[in-house]
Parts: structure tokens; C-alpha cells; sequence
């Protein structure tokens, strides 16, 4: 009985730790009005993205047979385009594969980056001059230039559109994440994991990068911005997915050849990219601003 | 001194807040005292008791979220509160100057010393180019700067850390201001540099006739500075006076603590027992109730909680905030129950075998060349000698105590030992096992016996985990438990260090400094080691909570027979903790041997040095102090012969200039490097006066 109550009781004080956690994590982003106004944006379209087959009316490839070059009306709330297919329906189904395949990159290039930057700043020497020379060759390359190369070479689908901003962004996340390992790896914790014997391994990743995380994820938030525009430049440049699927870049390509005659196939999607891209770039900000203030 | 004159500083009631994000904060209250022509007020009290806070709000520098609530701040007879800052920018830096810790931050990185010194000279003065200069000048001849005209040329960052503060000094004096405020002037520097600033603080009141407000944590320097000093604790004056009389009378119960708690030049690890003040200073947001020392008061009785203190006149010109002042004074007060000093009359072991033993031990870090020639390897390598030739041993279940000044190597000879750095040669062998291998490469047998204690207590937790993980991990490591019982030996461990259960699940960032320390020490106990290293481990702590971790230190030396390595700046401290010491001196040891013999005569000169200009918390103490000219010469480029020769005040001639002295053996165990006889070592006068 008494383990029963003392359980339930842990219970209670574990839930309302956790509540507390998750309080003081949002904390800096609802002190922040610049954050706020990011975040919402950027939930509105997570929203939309997860939700997409419910808040649509057609499906995102369906031709509505006389209802080509339409304008926003009652049935296509946004209008269609030459084909008559529903502009909303694309718009929020094509926000499915955007966000997908931006945090997917994101994601890769995290992992590449944070693993270089580490191993070069935590071990210093030669091996860093290695890294960071490599590192530094493909950052002198535009990274426009990186992705047409890259798929050019490999072809147009949406896993080399993931590869080739792995490529692009993991060199800045490692240089960001070698200076935060330069200034760690002095700390007295540190020299403490290495008197108690720990593998490098254990040190870089355990007792390094847990403190370097909030610059990594401020510059991760931003990086995702980029990436997303990224992504509707490689669609508008006909590199990104193949042609029927959602894509707002292909959308923009498409709708351009009718933008004298229907302008809203290209307004939407070139709207939804910048807002998207502005959400997180304010989210990040003001995150940023609002974490240094307490510092 | 006329003492109905009037006062130059009159600060009355002052009481000063911040605006937080909780809501306005109370940092200094009811604070009252005068600082009259000539006289130096010093301010004691831990860190985060108001001391800075009062001397920002004279001259209202406050940070913008901090106002003066109440109060009456008089400087030479007129109010300054509610003066415009126009006014208020014209008084400082010509009638009231300010002297800061970092002298580093208070000069101009990017202009010469001269520009800066003529600079105020200039706007306050209306003075004309050269007739500043020649001023400034003159004024870096009165601080005893070698070479002032080539001074003025130089940048900040060409100056040693002693020669900067002589030069805010300067320049702080070159209007000839009514009224000084230094807050930690000497802190930044070392012990014989501070020896020399405070010597040169005494002489320039004396000549210019200033009043001192001189903030201080240090009993020492306030006591060699001060006529008067106010005790601070919590953002108010708890005791003042003069100071014979705070140092040879204290009577309020946290002045007394404070005097007892900080290890005496003269006091040996025999003693060994500091009376700590238990608990830490109340947060401003969460003052008790009643008196606000009564929590960590020995005296403290049931009705100290019942309503705030007023100051009380015990004689005159002795004011003390304690509702028992009369009867501390008369000393007839009951004591609460004390903690058992823990087995006074250590036994030290002689003639055991060394457990931890160094030959010769060389730590050489390559200088990078910045030429083109030395890129390719073909200019001559360049090192800097951090530990050069250091030979010594430690008996089991000792510690050795490590002084000297910064830079002197005495880190990176810690650093050596326990692997984080590679010795570039020499012997080095503790238990039978070879150190030479830096940690990665170390048998694991050793890595478990050999741990080490951290100077910072910010930095020597991981912010990221809770103090149960941290500790746990060691234990985890050195293989002594199964994943089941790690919580239950963490928190024997944490027992062990004297902290609670509850601090099992706390981050780093809920901990004040001490106790921070403290889970430092739990982790590294977690061994148990035989060796443990402590590298400054006491000197970020206020002298309070030095106190409870040296006790602390020696409690585990007795029962788990560890032997130590005691690193620190501070004589008195290694004093009171070693039972050998080494004094080093540009990466070598220039005397070794018991912890009695090195702090009597026969000593090396540097020895003697080092001891006369540590502060003693005594005023009536006059010492001939030996002052020592010129800056530690670079490690890169160390001098011939005798490497102390360039600054020894008892250099006998070329000979120190040419060969390296020899050991030579004072007594058993008791080695000196130095060509001076020793008959004539034997003849110097002694500097500390023991047992006291």
C-alpha cells in the first residue's frame, strides 16, 4: 500500500518536473515577441503539413475537368492552375515534402558536421588542419554552384536533394561546432572525464556537445531556413522532384510560363517559401537574442 | 587628524536596489559612516554582502536596473544625490577617482599609457599637451614605474599586471582627488606585487592627504590599508570601528568568525582545525527573519529571529548590530554546541618510504616560431620551461604544498602528474607505477588511484547533468558497484562530503560555489584514490567556505590515508594544510622540505620574500617587508645561473649570474637552492612569528 502511495507520489513530482521543464524550456521563445511570431509561422505550416488531407478539398495531383487558370474563388480558395489543378491542395501537400526533406538535410548535415567539428576541435593538430583545410575548400565553392554540380552529376530525386545540402551545410556547422569544442575542451569537467579514464569518443559526445547544444540549435534553425530555400531554388531549376509531385519551386517554374495571364500559381508558392523561411529565421533570432540576454 | 573637520565623504542611510524580473531587490541597506581628509575606510565582508554596490552608489555608477532608494550620500558637505550626470561626471575622475580589480579593464587597450594619463589631465585640468605630459610623467616617477618616459610610450598590454595597477594608480591621482575609492585593488596580483601596491597606497595618503574607501574580502590587505573598517554582511554594516580594534576586539559574532576562519601565517597542520561559519549568505531575495547572521550565529539565541537589528554603541567610536553586543563584549555569552574539531595533534609519519616520487621532472612547452624559416624547421626550436628540473618525494598519506606566484609552473607541474600533460623528461613514479605516459595511455590500475580537485567550482562540473549522474559515472568507471546500487554509493559518497540526499538530483547550476567544490570532491573520492591532486581548490571560495573545504580535505586525507598534492597562491593555506613544501620559482624548486622549516629561517631569499609580503590581519604588526623590484623575467627566455638572481634582494654577485646553485641540505629533508652560505641563511631575521 505504501509503495503504492510513495509511487503515485513520484509520479506526481516526476510530472510536475517535467512540467517544469518543458516551462522553462519555452521560456526565452514566449519572452520574445520576434520569437513568438516565428514559431507561429512555422507551426502553422507543421500544421498544414501534418494535417494536409484534411483540410484540403482535392487531392494535389487531381485535374478538375473546366476549372484551369482559375483566380481564388469559393471551390479553390486560392484558384488553380493551367492544368486546374487545386493551388491549396499543391500548396499544402507540397509543404509535406519541404519540411520533410529540409529537416531530413538538416538532420544529415548535423550529424556530418557536428562529428567533424568535434574530432577537430577536441583533438587540435594535425588532424584538425586536415578537416578544416577539406572543410574549408568546399565552403570557397558558391553553394549554388554545389548543388547544380552535385545534382547534375547524381540526378534529379528528392534523396540527392537531401545529400546535396548535407554536402553544402555540413562544412559551417562543423566550423561552429570546432570553436564551441576549442572553448569546451579547457573546462575543468572535461580534464575530469579524462582522468577518469573516458574514450574520446565518450568526452566529444557526452561531455562536450550536451553544452555546445544551444548555438548548435539556434544555427540548425537557421540552416533549415536556408535549406528551404534551397529546395524551392533546386524545384525552380527543375533539380528538385520529378515533375507531377507537389514541389513549390516546380510550382513557381510551372505557373511563370501563364504569369502575365494568371499570377496566382506563382504568388502561392513563392509567398509560402518566404514566410516559411522568415518564421524561422525570426524564431531563431529572437531565441538567440532572448538566450544571450540571460547569459 | 581634526576630528570635528568636515567629513569628505558623509554617507548616511543609504539604501540601494536592483530591479529584477522578480520584482525590486534590497542589496544594501541602513548604511551610515564618514570617511574624514587622510583616512582610509575599508570594507570587509564576503562576496555578495554590498561592498561594491556602496562604493558604485557614491558616485552613482550603479548598473541602470539599480537606484538609490533612501539616504543621503554628502561628499565635502553637499549632496550628491539628485546631482545631474553632467555634475556628476565632472566630480569623478577629478575630485573623487576610482581604482577597480582588473587594471587590465580600466585602461584602454588601443592608446599609449601617456595619451591616457594626459588625457584627464587635459579635460579636467584644461591643462596644454606638454604640460600633461611632463605631469604624467612625474606622477609615473611618484608610483615608482621604472623608466616612466619609456612607460608613456607603451600600450597596456606591454605592462605586467602589478605596473598597470601602478599606472590606474597614477592616473586615478593625477588631479589630486579629495576622496579615492578602490574596490580590490590588489586582488588580481600577486603577493609580492600586491606587497608593493599596498605599500605605495600607504605612502600616497600619507603625501596627498586623500580619503581611502579601500574594498577588500581580505582581512590582510584591509588591516595593512585601514584606520577604520566596516564589517559588511547581507548589505549591512554589522561592525564598525577602528581598526585596532575590529582586529584585536571583534565583537559582533560574525566579525569573530570571519577572524577565525582564515588559517594564520603561523598556524601548522597541527592545529589543524578552521572553525567554518556553517551555512552560505542569505540570497537578498530571501532574507530571514529578525537578525540575518542569527541562521549561522554561534551565539544565536531564540529571540535573534524576532526583529531586525540595530546598530549598538559598545564604546565609543564602536558600533556593533547585535542585540548581545554588551555581553560579547564582556564575553560572557554561551557558545551553541560546536562540531568536534576532528583529532587534533596529527601524527606525521617520518622516515617512510616516498610514495609519489619526481627526478628531475622536466614539463617543456615548443614555442611555434612566427617566421617563415621556423614553419620549415629551420630555425632553432624554442620552448618554454614550465617545470624545469623538479625533483621531490611524498610519504604516503602526506601532502606536499606547492607555492609560488603565477607562472611559476606550479599548475602545470600538477598537470604533469596526473597525466594531462607529458613531461618531456625526468623520473616520475608514484606507487611503483611510471607517470611519464600522459593519461590515455596510463594502466588502468593508476588512472583509479590517481585523481585531481579543480580551482574553478564553475567550471568543474559538467552544467549539462545532475550531481548523482556526474558522481555516479566515476563510480561506474572505477568498477566498485552494479548499476543497481550506484544511487545508494552516491549518496554514501556525497555523505562523505558533507552534502545531503537531496543534492542527488540537483544540476550544477543550483549549487553555490562550496557546495559545488564539494561534489567535485565526491567525484573524485569515488576511487578511492591513494594520490589526489588539488590545484588552487580553495582560491574562488570566500574565506568561509575555504574554511569548511580544508577541514573537509583533511577529514578525508585521515581516513581514507590519501596522500595530496596541494597546490596553491596562498602561504597561509598551504601552511595550514601541508606537512611538506615546495616553493617554486620560474618552473624550479628553490627550497623544499617540512612545512615548519621552510616558514623559519634558514630560507631562500625568494622564500623570504614571498613570506614578508603576505597581509597578516593585525595591525599593530609593523614588518620590515623585502619588496621586491622589477616582473617575473619570461619562462621562454629564463635568466643564467640562478634564475631569481634578476630580482634577489640578497644577490651576492656574478656568481649568481653564472652557475646554478647546488643543493644544499639545512636540515634532514630540508634542501636549498641557493649560493648564499647557509651559516648566513641560519642568520636571517625571521619574518613570521610563529604560534600566534
Amino acid at each position: 500500500m505504501t509503495t503504492g502511495e510513495e509511487a503515485g507520489a513520484e509520479n506526481r513530482t516526476a510530472r510536475g518536473a517535467l512540467g517544469r521543464r518543458v516551462r522553462d524550456a519555452l521560456a526565452p521563445v514566449l519572452a520574445s515577441r520576434v520569437a513568438v511570431v516565428g514559431l507561429a509561422l512555422v507551426v502553422f505550416w507543421i500544421f498544414v503539413a501534418v494535417f494536409a488531407p484534411l483540410i484540403t478539398a482535392y487531392g494535389p495531383l487531381e485535374q478538375v475537368r473546366g476549372a484551369a487558370n482559375l483566380g481564388p474563388t469559393g471551390g479553390h480558395i486560392l484558384g488553380t492552375d493551367h492544368l486546374g489543378r487545386d493551388l491549396w491542395s499543391r500548396l499544402a501537400y507540397g509543404s509535406r515534402t519541404i519540411l520533410t526533406l529540409a529537416s531530413l538535410s538538416i538532420l544529415c548535415a548535423l550529424a556530418v558536421g557536428t562529428t567533424l567539428g568535434l574530432v577537430g576541435g577536441y583533438f587540435g593538430g594535425w588532424t584538425d588542419e586536415i578537416v578544416m583545410r577539406v572543410l574549408d575548400a568546399m565552403i570557397a565553392f558558391p553553394p549554388i554552384l554545389l548543388y547544380l554540380i552535385i545534382m547534375a552529376s547524381l540526378g534529379a530525386s528528392a534523396m540527392n536533394v537531401v545529400l546535396a545540402i548535407t554536402i553544402t551545410g555540413a562544412p559551417g556547422i562543423a566550423r561552429l561546432v570546432r570553436s564551441l569544442t576549442l572553448g569546451i575542451r579547457t573546462r575543468e569537467y572535461v580534464s575530469a572525464a579524462q582522468l577518469r579514464g573516458e574514450r574520446s569518443l565518450y568526452v566529444m559526445f557526452v561531455e562536450i556537445l550536451p553544452n555546445a547544444r544551444g548555438p548548435i540549435i539556434i544555427d540548425a534553425m537557421l540552416r533549415m531556413g536556408y535549406a528551404v530555400f534551397a529546395i524551392g531554388t533546386l524545384g525552380f531549376l527543375g533539380l528538385g522532384l520529378p515533375p507531377p509531385e507537389p514541389d513549390w519551386g516546380s510550382m513557381v517554374a510551372q505557373g511563370r510560363r501563364y504569369i502575365w495571364t494568371n499570377p496566382w500559381p506563382v504568388l502561392w508558392p513563392s509567398l509560402a517559401i518566404s514566410s516559411l523561411v522568415v518564421g524561422l529565421n525570426l524564431f531563431a533570432d529572437g531565441l538567440r537574442e532572448e538566450t544571450m540576454r540571460y547569459r | 587628524m581634526d576630528r570635528n573637520a568636515m567629513p569628505v565623504l558623509k554617507v548616511e542611510n543609504l539604501a540601494v536596489s536592483y530591479e529584477m524580473r522578480k520584482g525590486e531587490v534590497v542589496a544594501v541597506r541602513d548604511v551610515s559612516f564618514d570617511i574624514h581628509q587622510g583616512e582610509a575606510l575599508g570594507l570587509v565582508g564576503e562576496s555578495g554582502c554590498g561592498k561594491t554596490t556602496v562604493a558604485f552608489a557614491v558616485v552613482r555608477f550603479l548598473h541602470r536596473n539599480g537606484r538609490i532608494r533612501e539616504g543621503s550620500i554628502l561628499f565635502e558637505g553637499s549632496e550628491l544625490r539628485g546631482r545631474s550626470e553632467e555634475e556628476l561626471r565632472q566630480l569623478r575622475g577629478n575630485r573623487i577617482a576610482m581604482v577597480y580589480q582588473d587594471p587590465f579593464s580600466a585602461l584602454n587597450p588601443c592608446l599609449r599609457i601617456g595619451k591616457q594619463l594626459s588625457e584627464t589631465l587635459i579635460v579636467h585640468r584644461r591643462l596644454s599637451q606638454h604640460e600633461a605630459q611632463r605631469k604624467a610623467v612625474e606622477m609615473l616617477n611618484r608610483v615608482y614605474m621604472p623608466d616612466a618616459e619609456e612607460m608613456m610610450l607603451r600600450y597596456p598590454h606591454q605592462l605586467s599586471g602589478g605596473q598597470q595597477q601602478r599606472v590606474v594608480i597614477a592616473m586615478a591621482l593625477l588631479n589630486s582627488p579629495v576622496l579615492l575609492i578602490m574596490d580590490e585593488p590588489t586582488t588580481a596580483l600577486d603577493v609580492t606585487v600586491e606587497a608593493g601596491v599596498l605599500d605605495l597606497i600607504g605612502e600616497l595618503r600619507r603625501d596627498f592627504d586623500t580619503a581611502i574607501l579601500f574594498i577588500s574580502h581580505n582581512l590582510g590587505v584591509i588591516a595593512s590599508v585601514s584606520d577604520k573598517v566596516g564589517v559588511m554582511y547581507t548589505g549591512e554594516l554589522v561592525e564598525q570601528a577602528s581598526a585596532a580594534e575590529v582586529f584585536n576586539n571583534p565583537v559582533h559574532p560574525y566579525t569573530q568568525a570571519l577572524m577565525q576562519c582564515v588559517p594564520k601565517l603561523g598556524q601548522s597542520k597541527e592545529s589543524s582545525y578552521l572553525p567554518p561559519i556553517v551555512g552560505r549568505v542569505p540570497s537578498p531575495t530571501e532574507l530571514p527573519p529578525g537578525c540575518l547572521f542569527a541562521p549561522r550565529c554561534r551565539y544565536a539565541q531564540s529571540t535573534c529571529g524576532e526583529q531586525r537589528m540595530t546598530l549598538l554603541k559598545v564604546a565609543p567610536e564602536h558600533v556593533v548590530r547585535c542585540q548581545f553586543a554588551g555581553e560579547l563584549v564582556e564575553g560572557d555569552l554561551a557558545r551553541a554546541e560546536e562540531q568536534a574539531p576532528p583529532a587534533a595533534g596529527r601524527e606525521r609519519e617520518t622516515g617512510a618510504e616516498p610514495v609519489l616520487k619526481a627526478e628531475h621532472v622536466r614539463t617543456y612547452y615548443r614555442q611555434r616560431g612566427q617566421s617563415l624559416l621556423s614553419l620549415f624547421g629551420l630555425r632553432e626550436k624554442r620552448y618554454v620551461k614550465a617545470v624545469d628540473d623538479v625533483s621531490f618525494g611524498v610519504p604516503p598519506g602526506t601532502s606536499l604544498g606547492i607555492v609560488g606566484e603565477s607562472g611559476c609552473g606550479k599548475s602545470t607541474l600538477a598537470k604533469t602528474i596526473v597525466g594531462l600533460e607529458t613531461p618531456s623528461g625526468g623520473e616520475l613514479e608514484f606507487m611503483g607505477f611510471d607517470l611519464l605516459a600522459p593519461v590515455s595511455k596510463r594502466d588502468w590500475r593508476l588512472i583509479k588511484e590517481l585523481q585531481m580537485v579543480f580551482q574553478n567550482p564553475d567550471s568543474t562540473l559538467n552544467p549539462s547533468f545532475t550531481v548523482g549522474r556526474q558522481v555516479g559515472r566515476s563510480l561506474l568507471r572505477f568498477r566498485r558497484v552494479s548499476r543497481r546500487q550506484v544511487r545508494e554509493e552516491v549518496v554514501s559518497l556525497l555523505k562523505d562530503v558533507r552534502l545531503d540526499e537531496s543534492y542527488y538530483s540537483r544540476i550544477p547550476r543550483q549549487l553555490s560555489g562550496g557546495e559545488k567544490q564539494r561534489v567535485a570532491l565526491a567525484r573524485a573520492m569515488a576511487g578511492p584514490p591513494k594520490l589526489v591532486v588539488c590545484d588552487e581548490p580553495t582560491s574562488a571560495l570566500d574565506v568561509s567556505v575555504q574554511a569548511a573545504i580544508l577541514n573537509l580535505l583533511l577529514a578525508l586525507q585521515d581516513e581514507y590515508e590519501i596522500t595530496m598534492l596541494f597546490i596553491s597562491h596562498d602561504l597561509s593555506v598551504v601552511r595550514f594544510f601541508s606537512d611538506y613544501v615546495g616553493v617554486m620559482y620560474l618552473g624550479k624548486i628553490c627550497e623544499i622540505g617540512p612545512a615548519d622549516a621552510i616558514y623559519s629561517p634558514p630560507y631562500h631569499p625568494y622564500t623570504e620574500a614571498l613570506l614578508s609580503a603576505v597581509p597578516v590581519p593585525d595591525p599593530t604588526v609593523e614588518r620590515e617587508r623585502v619588496v621586491l623590484t622589477g616582473t617575473v623575467p619570461s619562462a621562454l627566455n629564463p635568466p643564467s645561473g640562478c634564475c631569481f638572481h634578476t630580482r634577489c634582494p640578497r644577490k651576492l654577485g656574478s656568481v649568481c649570474e653564472e652557475q646554478v646553485p647546488t643543493e644544499q641540505v639545512a636540515a634532514e629533508g630540508h634542501s636549498i637552492y641557493c649560493h648564499i652560505p647557509l651559516e648566513e641563511l641560519r642568520a636571517m631575521e625571521a619574518v613570521v612569528t610563529l604560534g600566534r
